[in-house]
């Protein structure tokens, strides 16, 4: 469909260049921890593999992604609660999580990044020994 | 890019306008208030939406994680009605620290331009956007009248 082409030739070439401050939503999360470590998953939706950015460091954890959206050639819009095409959001993370072993699986525009804790840094259940 | 669907402010003279309303959205939630009476409350879920051209009109709700088998989808009239609901397992395992993602039942009730063929809808769900495509009528598209 020629809207669809058009929609993301559009998104490839007007990349923005040194617009950093362009409109960027901030993706709603759900965050929990368990033992093996803390798990986000974000709202995403629009935004495919390909278009998906994951950066970790040992202290930041950055998400970003692009929506591409299929639209016809000369839309005008009616009415928008989405406006931005942009996600980005960054969490700060913590010495006993080990950004090496980050995973990341995108699902139906659901992001989820598992960060494992540090082998060492995982709770161990101290025995209480009695005389 | 996406002007045309994303907000129609694109013109330079509200670039500052954007970011100090942009400065706002995060810090009250993403929605802008509108003034439609069907419009819901903030954080209403899934944000939609609506544009349109002379031959349709293309309804995008934001919608990740849900199974779209689950959705309904009907028109009445000139209203889209979209329910459904997403599950969102809980690990009872673990401690949470937040939870903003939208869990249980949902309905979003759109209204269309009049014109709209109730029998010529199209919906397809992707990456988690369900984008429902409604042809206009015919008769109500504009045609080019030559004076002979």
């Amino acid at each position: 469909m020629a809207g669809q082409d058009l929609a993301k030739r559009e998104s490839t070439q007007a990349e923005p260049k040194g617009r950093e401050q362009e409109l960027a939503l901030a993706p709603p999360v759900d965050i929990f921890e368990d033992v093996h470590g803390i798990t986000v998953q974000a709202e995403m939706p629009g935004v495919s593999k390909e278009r998906l950015n994951i950066q970790a460091d040992r202290n930041n954890l950055l998400i970003e992604g692009d929506m591409v959206i299929d639209m016809p050639h000369g839309m005008e819009a009616v009415y928008a609660d989405v406006r931005a095409t942009r996600y980005r959001r960054s969490f700060v993370l913590s010495g006993e999580l080990d950004s090496d072993k980050i995973e990341a699986n995108l699902n139906d525009g659901v992001l989820t990044v598992r960060i494992p804790k540090r082998a060492e840094f995982r709770p161990r259940r101290i025995e209480v020994r009695t005389a | 890019m996406y002007g045309s669907l994303f907000g129609s402010f694109d013109s330079p003279a509200f670039d500052d306008f954007r970011l100090v309303e942009n400065a706002l959205d995060q810090l009250v939630g993403r929605f802008a208030p509108s003034a439609a009476i069907r419009a819901p409350q903030r954080a209403a879920f899934p944000p939609a939406n609506v544009g349109a051209t002379p031959e349709r009109v293309d309804v995008y709700l934001f919608a990740a994680g849900v199974e779209p088998k689950g959705l309904d989808i009907s028109i009445q009239q000139n209203l889209l009605i979209v329910s459904g609901s997403r599950n969102v397992p809980v690990d009872e395992q673990a401690d949470y620290y937040r939870k903003e993602r939208f869990a249980g039942e949902f309905r979003r009730v759109i209204a269309l331009p009049d014109d709209v063929d109730p029998d010529r809808v199209d919906a397809k769900y992707r990456d988690g956007v369900l984008h429902v495509t409604i042809q206009r009528r015919e008769a109500a598209r504009p045609r080019q009248i030559t004076v002979n």
